[in-house]
This record gives C-alpha cells, sequence and structure tokens, in this order.
C-alpha cells in the first residue's frame, strides 16, 4: 500500500461533496443535543459506534471484493431514513466522479455504469481504496474518520465553536476510529465467508429521525 | 491496484465538450459576486432575453435556502424543470471552486433530463470578492458587483473583479443616490482588468440586461464554432 495514497483518499480537502454535509451535526444543534466541544465529542462518539462502524464494515468488505451491488442493498438495508439514503447515494455519486479522475480503474468505470445516480457513499469508498490500492483496513479507517469529522468540522461552522476545541475532539476520539477500524475489517472478513448479513447493523435511531426533520426545514446551510 | 493502468475508458471528469453520447454539452457560464448585487435578478433577465433562441436551464448555490431558486421559479423565468438548486453546507464558494462534483452532477442530470441545452447558467451564493468558478464547472465567468457596495470595488480588485471574464457593474441608476461615481469605477475596473471588458448596466432602464446578452451570444458563438 501507499501510505500517502491514504492521505490522499482521507484529507477533508478530498473534493467528493463532503464540505455540504454535516453527518446529523446541524439537526443536533438545532435539537440542542450538541452545544459545545463536550456534547460534540459524545454525538461523534455515538456515531463512531453506529454508522461509522456500519459504513466502516461496508467500506472493508468492498475492498475485499464483496459484489458491490449486495454490499449497496446491505446498506439500504441498514439506512431506515429515506433521506439519509439520498445523501449517502449522492455522496457515493460525487465520490465515484472524484475518485474515477484520481484513479482510473474499471471496477469504478463498471460502478458508475451500475449506479449512474450513486451507490451508498462506504461502498464507493471501498472500491476507490482498492484502485488506489489500499487495504480494507485504510479503508475502514477513512469511513470511521468521516463519520466523525464531518460533524466536527460542521459544528465549527455552526456554533463558531474553537476549531482546537473539535480537533480536540478528533483526537481524542482517534483510539475509538483505530478500534472501529479493526472491528469492522474483522466483519467484513466475516461477510466475505457468510454473506453480507454478517455486516453489523448498528443504528442511531436519532440520526435517522433527524435526518428526516432536517430534510424537511425551508432554511438549512447543510444538505445534510 | 490500476495505478500505472493507462485508462482508455470514457473521462470521468467533464470539462471535455463532449458529452459520453458524442454530443456537444452546454456552454456552461457562471455567475458570482457579493449578496445582493444583482446576480439572481441578472440571470432572470437573462432568461428573458435568451430563451426564445436558446435551450437553456439555471443552476443555484444558495447558501442555507432555495430562495434563488424559488425567485427564479415565481418569476416563471422558465419551466421548473430547468431550474436546479445545488445545497453549498455553507461555503459556496466551495461548491463553485474547490470541490464541484454537485454542480457537476446538476448540470450534467439538467443535460440528461431537458437536454439537448445550448446554455447554462450556474449562479453562485453571493459570497465575498474572492469568489471565482472552476475552470472544470464553466467555460466562462461573470462577476457581478452593484454601485451600491461602494465605488471603491474595482479599485480594490481581488480575483473576482479582476480576472472574471465579464464585469458587470449594476445598478447604475442607483449612482446618484449613493455618491456612487460611475466614471472612476470604470476607469479602476480598467485599470484592473486590462483588456477583458466591463458592462455597466441597470436592469430598470430600456436596454436592461441587453450588453451582458449580447456577450453571452457572442461565447455562445465561440463555442459551437
Amino acid at each position: 500500500m501507499s501510505r500517502a495514497a491514504l492521505l490522499v483518499l482521507a484529507d477533508g480537502r478530498f473534493p467528493a461533496g463532503g464540505h455540504a454535509h454535516s453527518g446529523g451535526a446541524e439537526a443536533a444543534v438545532k435539537a440542542g443535543r450538541i452545544t459545545g466541544a463536550a456534547s460534540l465529542e459524545t454525538f461523534c462518539r455515538g456515531r463512531l459506534h453506529t454508522a461509522g462502524l456500519v459504513a466502516a464494515s461496508l467500506a472493508a468488505a468492498a475492498v475485499l471484493g464483496a459484489d458491490p451491488a449486495e454490499l449497496d442493498a446491505a446498506a439500504d438495508a441498514r439506512t431506515p431514513s429515506p433521506a439519509l439514503r439520498v445523501a449517502a447515494r449522492k455522496l457515493g455519486r460525487q465520490l465515484t466522479r472524484a475518485a474515477r479522475a484520481t484513479w482510473p480503474s474499471d471496477e469504478l468505470d463498471a460502478l458508475a455504469r451500475r449506479f449512474p445516480k450513486g451507490a451508498h457513499q462506504p461502498v464507493v469508498l471501498g472500491l476507490v481504496a482498492r484502485a488506489a490500492a489500499l487495504e480494507p483496513v485504510d479503508a475502514a479507517h477513512c469511513a470511521a474518520y468521516e463519520s466523525v469529522s464531518g460533524p466536527a468540522s460542521a459544528t465549527v461552522r455552526l456554533l463558531s465553536l474553537d476549531p482546537f476545541d473539535a480537533t480536540g475532539v478528533l483526537a481524542r476520539l482517534a483510539p475509538d476510529v483505530d478500534r472501529v477500524a479493526d472491528q469492522a475489517v474483522e466483519a467484513a472478513r466475516r461477510a466475505i465467508d457468510e454473506g453480507v448479513d454478517a455486516l453489523p447493523a448498528g443504528s442511531a435511531p436519532l440520526l435517522e429521525i433527524g435526518a428526516e426533520a432536517h430534510a424537511a426545514w425551508a432554511v438549512r446551510l447543510f444538505a445534510s | 491496484m490500476h495505478l500505472d493502468h493507462s485508462h482508455d475508458g470514457p473521462r470521468a471528469v467533464s470539462a471535455d465538450a463532449r458529452r459520453p453520447d458524442g454530443s456537444r454539452r452546454a456552454l456552461r457560464i457562471g455567475l458570482g459576486g457579493p449578496v445582493g448585487s444583482g446576480k439572481t435578478a441578472t440571470v432572470a433577465a437573462l432568461c428573458r432575453a435568451l430563451r426564445e433562441e436558446l435551450s437553456l436551464a439555471v443552476v443555484t448555490n444558495d447558501i442555507y435556502t432555495r430562495e434563488d431558486a424559488d425567485f427564479l421559479l415565481r418569476e416563471a423565468v422558465l419551466p421548473p424543470e430547468r431550474i436546479a438548486a445545488v445545497e453549498t453546507g455553507a461555503c459556496p464558494h466551495t461548491a463553485i471552486r474547490d470541490d464541484i462534483s454537485a454542480n457537476l452532477e446538476a448540470v450534467e442530470d439538467l443535460e440528461d433530463e431537458v437536454g439537448p441545452l445550448d446554455l447554462i447558467l450556474v449562479e453562485s451564493g453571493g459570497d465575498n470578492l474572492t469568489a471565482t468558478f472552476s475552470k472544470g464547472l464553466v467555460d466562462a465567468q461573470i462577476f457581478v458587483i452593484d454601485v451600491a457596495g461602494g465605488d471603491d470595488i474595482p479599485r480594490k480588485g481581488g480575483p473576482g473583479v479582476t480576472t472574471a471574464d465579464l464585469l458587470v457593474v449594476n445598478k447604475t441608476d442607483l449612482a446618484p443616490y449613493v455618491g456612487s461615481d460611475l466614471a472612476r469605477m470604470a476607469a479602476d475596473a480598467k485599470a484592473q482588468r486590462a483588456e477583458l471588458p466591463v458592462v455597466l448596466q441597470s436592469l430598470r432602464s430600456e436596454s436592461g440586461v441587453r450588453e451582458v446578452a449580447a456577450w453571452v451570444r457572442a461565447r455562445l458563438a465561440a463555442w459551437t464554432a
């Protein structure tokens, strides 16, 4: 693997649309569940161990060669909120575009043909990692880290939170991110043997409910 | 796994002039500029001026609402299926410059769904004087400022004022009321932009958007030549 390729993919400036999404932080801020660094950390920890673990497992399984269409259906089954499914496919489509230009590969071309309107972002992320010659654990790390870095940077904008505090939250969560990535790879290996039903199905009901409410707001800063 | 693979498939990015089916894609023109300078009003006027002769569509990048898209819909300058809104996560300049993927999807979807199109206008959310469009997203850009925002803006320059393919100084009818010196604005703009064109316009005047529309027609003629 190329460690630098991992940095390119994990960079928050990788142009794949993430900047317009808050990972549920905007809804949580409005509802008073995120009010500062401490509650941001609690929110992120919850998201990491639920949506983050699921995303990391899907990404790792895609790197291991699981069928993208099966993984996409598995992602749908693990995403009750229609608004979140739409957001995940939008981001998946944007990542597909960015990755086809940066790491051209037949698999990504095939994915774009199979899912012209986008597959779930974590599934795409795994195929991108494959195209960049990265390992399952790399894709899992990207997915797990994105699950907390998105809400953290969004909260800096939403609450004018001190950016040093937000980054401190991410640093404190780093050991958890490592653990989640390892769990995800283990689950992905199981899924290769036993089928996609073996993937984790952790869920945070408030993220799903918040996403549905958020999608109906007339005035909002983030797309999700 | 494909790091050294020479890639012959269709280009994934979309600055190329041809669509996957081989047809020429629409010319894309970006409109940027500060809040309230008249970007949406200029887009609306351009739609009215050009819609009979061209097949056109609009992408808006609002900061926190669908306000600009809704304005265009209310004004009925185009049928609703020809207007798409992109959400920008509080950073409109990011969506038109650093990470253009959502906007590229919007222009491609418009071409797929209501095409063939001759022209797509991509309007940025009102932002700051440094906002410019990526060359991967638009073929040319118009920067719209207005006389009420201060007649020193052309002198101060900045990427939008200095490098846009067309600078529009809007609301010239307000100049006497806000104490702006039009001649000075025109001279400062000329100094900043050398040969690049500047249009001073008032959409309330009889000539309205005529000069900008003529510039767009010339761009389109060059694009399809």
